[in-house]
């Protein structure tokens, strides 16, 4: 049984959306304060979920890169560990530096809380293995600063890298423009790819009544 | 001493908020801006008595946290 850790900042509040997901899966969770130092043992996969940590003050995620916990992570990922960032996550991955780029206000300035089609870009890498390339999945987004910045040689370094995971379409793959990201980018790895992040939400995504199972494969792939 | 940090979007980057209050000043119709750019300001007090100490750990603490100089410039003023 796989071993998830995820973390809770003040404010977080997919704490417990995450914790179900991956227990619906089959994983043993940990939700772990960001006062602690260490993650728990055994931990296989770390998650930093959405929410608004610190209230999202001076920028989204700024602030929660130095929680204490935030060190065992960087440490975690330095030596291979795999670490997903959700939303708020993705924010606090980018400000503490484990991801490239940066979250920006969205281009219309609305916080945008819908279900949105996303293109997989790539999928030679652990998170997104289960899908298939250019398959389009139907996943929650929720967020006001989702638009992705990263300037030109690092976006070169993306592609070349096949850091792109998912890019923000319409229904048969096209990109389309949601929130002003750089190319419609809604997630990227890390050049290793054991650091995962991405705006939308796919532990929202699980079961059709909610409106998708989507999120499932994406999850499964971390757990494998 | 007290340290004015001045904290913009990068020359380039787009300024989603910018943009949207110079819309609003075109629509009331104030006329002759040509770009809108919108930053913040961080004022800290400080019990420092030098001058280049205190610019120096200013500077520190804006490239660490107050800014994020992927996608954003920081100017520091000592009153």
């Amino acid at each position: 049984m796989r071993h998830v850790a995820i973390l809770q900042f003040p404010g977080t509040n997919c704490d417990l959306d995450t914790k179900y997901a991956f227990e619906k899966l089959g994983c043993k969770t940990t939700i772990v304060w960001h006062k602690e130092s260490l993650l728990p043992e055994g931990s296989e996969l770390v998650v930093v979920p959405g929410g608004f940590s610190y209230g999202d003050y001076l920028r989204s995620g700024a602030i929660a890169q130095f929680s204490p916990i935030m060190q065992a992570v960087i440490e975690f990922a330095n030596n291979g560990g795999k670490v997903l960032g959700i939303c708020n996550g993705f924010q606090i991955l980018t400000e503490v530096g484990l991801l490239p780029g940066a979250l920006k206000r969205n281009i219309g300035l609305h916080f945008i809380s819908r279900f949105q089609r996303l293109k997989v870009v790539n999928n030679t890498n652990e998170f997104l293995q289960k899908c298939d390339k250019d398959e389009v999945l139907n996943i929650p987004i929720a967020h006001a600063d989702g638009n992705y910045y990263i300037d030109e040689d690092g976006f070169k370094e993306l592609e070349a890298n096949e850091q792109i995971l998912v890019r923000y379409s319409d229904e048969k793959g096209e990109p389309v423009v949601v929130n002003g990201s750089v190319t419609s980018i809604a997630g990227v790895c890390n050049k290793n790819k054991n650091v995962f992040g991405l705006m939308p939400h796919p532990e929202r995504a699980l079961e059709e009544i909610l409106g998708s199972q989507d999120g499932i494969k994406m999850l499964e792939g971390l757990i494998a | 001493m007290t340290a004015i940090v001045n904290i913009f979007l990068k020359d380039g980057v787009l300024d989603p908020q910018g943009k949207a209050i110079h819309h609003a000043l075109d629509a009331m119709n104030f006329e002759g801006v040509e770009d809108v750019r919108m930053g913040k300001q961080i004022v800290l007090k400080l019990s420092a008595t030098n001058r280049d100490d205190a610019e120096k750990e200013v500077e520190k603490m804006a490239e660490e946290i107050l800014a994020n100089t992927v996608i954003e410039d920081y100017t520091i003023e000592l009153v």
